[in-house]
């Protein structure tokens, strides 16, 4: 039996830390490769989410913790140990299935009890039964078990299947998409529930998603994919203010891309040359050399309107304008960088009042707040 | 009330068909079984249970039935559940569809010619020869139950497959991931998750397979060679050998109370597996 040893530069903490690591971690379906050399340590009661689009490997790296898939190379670490040959039944850990496989032919009740039934030696009656009850409190469902599982809506199921798991004390709590199949409303308080359990369990749970608004809303740390490939790994605010390259910049938020080459650097600042000659500073975002492709990423929020010019601003005419309550977003045309999207907040607008389609405006923003980032 | 028109009438050849060829024919021969033999065979009115009295001189042809049916529906039940079984979950979908040919290509062929088949392989020269030539000594295997037996589980192996694959191949593989995540092993998933969720399937599977060898009259006729009777053979002989109408009656409607019994036994049984699906499938 192995431990883990050393830190992992993508955790950036000591190996003792850590409830489940990959290292190396590969796993080929014929040609396709679903995960690629995944290394990740997931940190003790932390809440980790795998974000990216689809089939780009999130349930493959779920599926090597919970034991259904084995990695073709590289291993898995569940709480200091090598589990790559440990069959699913020895895991401590469970996982709540996307369309939550609830067992039909059980009550409410017994689907919640069969984890603690396979225990050996088996609790005993009592107990289950007490455990089952508290599980069902927590998931507010008192009173439910002896329904049958087709007599609960979507949204009690998805609980169920949450009780059933959680019952178990696992070490680890897997979610592979347990929100897609709910409507908006219900998505948004079962991920409110899901935090609260999570804080009050002390559980570290692991997510996949391919919803960035959940990821960056619930998560601790977001493990950004791409094509079996870990892109990023960072707290919400850290791969939204500081992304590795335009790809997250992209998957995590809005923003407005600029191509161009980057023409010099002088610290932590940079200038980059657009395909029209235009001239334009950012802070670096990543290490590249001049001469290299970038793209120029502005988040809508940090650029600001106004009707008279001033040192720096960029003419712009104001295409679209759409009322989103406490903001407004526009649709501005630069007759170089093309359309940008600028989220402006209500008390900004308070005195001059907003922009009509087809006014001239100038688009600033600070230099700082624009990233010059790799393309790739 | 259109709609109750529209059903009604959509439904009425279907009724007058289940009336006259199933109802009819029934009330007949329960009338028949309370009749008399005439003097040169067939029927004559009466009112009598002088026939039912007389059903133990037919009991061999019972008790042959009575015991070779559930046994054959048991060993084609355990021949075809682990067959069904790897078909259904064990196999990709470019075999499945070849095997599943497989199992159904015996009954292109008559069942007359397969028993003929039969015949030769448990006849002499067939399996006899070849176990007197490895040094185990004479047997007789021809016109005997065993015979018999397997003619039967050979015969109806299909009608018990098909259902039960049916059951498992709508079996969702994630219930057994899941069932493995909450820490039971793979034999105990397969006792706790996919037998019960397939039980309508082997209900429905040795239902058919229980009702129809209660009337199998071919199979005995062909392998157990006039030595192993079912009720079948004692209908065949009773009606067109013997001519002893009311008797035959008296035989068929018994066979008849024995099955409407275990059709009965089998809807409850399905009422509370079908159950967990809110539905009582019959296939
Ligand atoms: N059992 C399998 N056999 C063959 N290929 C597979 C298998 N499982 C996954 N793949 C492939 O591996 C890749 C990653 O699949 P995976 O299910 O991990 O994606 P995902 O990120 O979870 O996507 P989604 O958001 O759509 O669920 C995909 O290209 C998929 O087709
Ligand atoms: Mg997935």
């Amino acid at each position: 039996m192995q431990r883990i040893t050393g830190s992992f530069e993508t955790s950036g903490r000591d190996g003792e830390g850590l409830i489940a690591a990959f290292r190396a971690a590969t796993k080929r379906f014929g040609d396709v490769v679903a995960a690629d050399a995944l290394t990740l340590g997931i940190v003790r009661g932390e809440f980790l989410s795998f974000l990216g689009p689809s089939g780009c490997g999130k349930t493959t790296a779920l599926r090597m913790l919970a034991g259904f898939e084995t990695p073709t190379s590289g291993e898995v670490f569940l709480d200091g140990e090598e589990v790559s040959a440990v069959p699913p039944y020895r895991r401590p850990v469970n996982m709540v299935f996307q369309h939550y496989a609830l067992f039909p032919h059980l009550t409410v009740a017994q689907n919640i009890a069969y984890g603690l039934w396979q225990r050996r030696p088996r609790p005993e009656r009592a107990e289950i039964a007490r455990q089952v009850d508290r599980a069902l409190a927590m998931v507010r469902l008192s009173g439910f078990g002896p329904r049958r599982i087709w007599e609960m809506s979507g949204g009690q199921q998805q609980r169920v299947a949450l009780a059933r798991a959680i019952v178990n004390e696992p070490k680890i709590l897997l979610l592979d998409e347990p929100l897609a199949a709910l409507d908006r409303k219900l998505r948004r308080e079962m991920q409110i529930e899901l935090q609260t359990l999570q804080r009050e369990l002390g559980i570290t749970f692991v997510l996949v998603t391919h919803d960035q608004e959940e990821a960056l809303s619930m998560s601790d740390r977001i493990c950004i994919m791409r094509g079996g490939r870990i892109v990023q790994i960072g707290a919400p605010a850290d791969l939204y203010d500081r992304p590795h390259n335009r790809y997250v910049a992209d998957f995590v938020g809005k923003s407005n891309f600029v191509d161009g080459v980057l023409r010099e650097v002088s610290g932590a600042l940079g200038r980059i040359e657009t395909a029209q000659g235009l001239g334009l500073g950012g802070r670096m975002g990543g290490p590249v050399a001049p001469g290299a492709r970038v793209t120029l990423s502005i988040r809508p929020e940090q650029i600001g309107l106004a009707r008279a010019a001033q040192p720096g601003a960029e003419p712009v005419s104001v295409v679209n304008r759409i009322f989103l309550g406490e903001h407004t977003e526009y649709l501005v045309r630069h007759a170089q960088l093309g359309d940008l999207l600028v989220l402006v907040p209500r008390q900004a607008e308070a005195g001059a009042g907003g922009f009509a389609p087809g006014e001239s405006a100038f688009a600033s923003w600070h230099p700082d707040a624009a990233l010059i980032l790799p393309q790739d | 009330m259109q709609r109750r028109l529209a059903t009604s009438v959509l439904l009425a050849p279907a009724g007058l068909w289940f009336a006259v060829m199933l109802v009819l024919p029934l009330c007949f021969v329960l009338v028949f079984s309370l009749g008399e033999r005439g003097a040169a065979g067939g029927y004559v009115p009466a009112f009598t249970f002088e026939q039912y009295a007389n059903l133990p001189a037919r009991g061999q042809a019972f008790l042959n039935t009575l015991i070779l049916a559930p046994v054959g529906t048991l060993l084609a039940l355990l021949i075809a559940y682990p067959l069904a079984y790897h078909l259904a979950q064990g196999v990709g979908p470019k075999w499945r569809t070849m095997l599943l040919i497989l199992v159904i290509v015996p009954f292109w062929t008559s069942i007359l010619i397969r028993s003929y088949a039969w015949i030769f392989l448990l006849g002499g020269q067939g399996v006899p020869a070849l176990i007197e030539w490895m040094g185990f000594g004479a047997v007789r295997l021809i016109n005997t139950r065993f015979a018999v037996l397997t003619g039967i589980v050979y015969g109806y192996l299909p009608l018990m497959v098909l259902p039960i694959y049916v059951s498992l191949e709508r079996l969702d593989r994630r219930l057994l991931e899941a069932s493995a995540d909450l820490g039971a092993p793979p034999l105990r998933s397969f006792l706790q998750v996919a037998l019960p969720l397939s039980l309508p399937g082997v209900a429905t599977g040795c239902m058919l397979v229980f009702i129809l060898l209660m009337g199998e009259f071919l199979i005995p006729a062909m392998l157990g060679g006039g030595k192993v009777f079912f009720i079948g053979n004692a209908l065949v002989d009773l009606f067109l050998q013997s001519r002893n109408w009311a008797f035959g009656a008296a035989v068929a409607v018994t066979l008849v109370a024995i099955m409407l019994g275990t059709v009965t036994f089998y809807l409850m049984l399905m009422r509370r597996l079908g159950g967990a699906r809110g539905n009582v499938d019959l296939i």
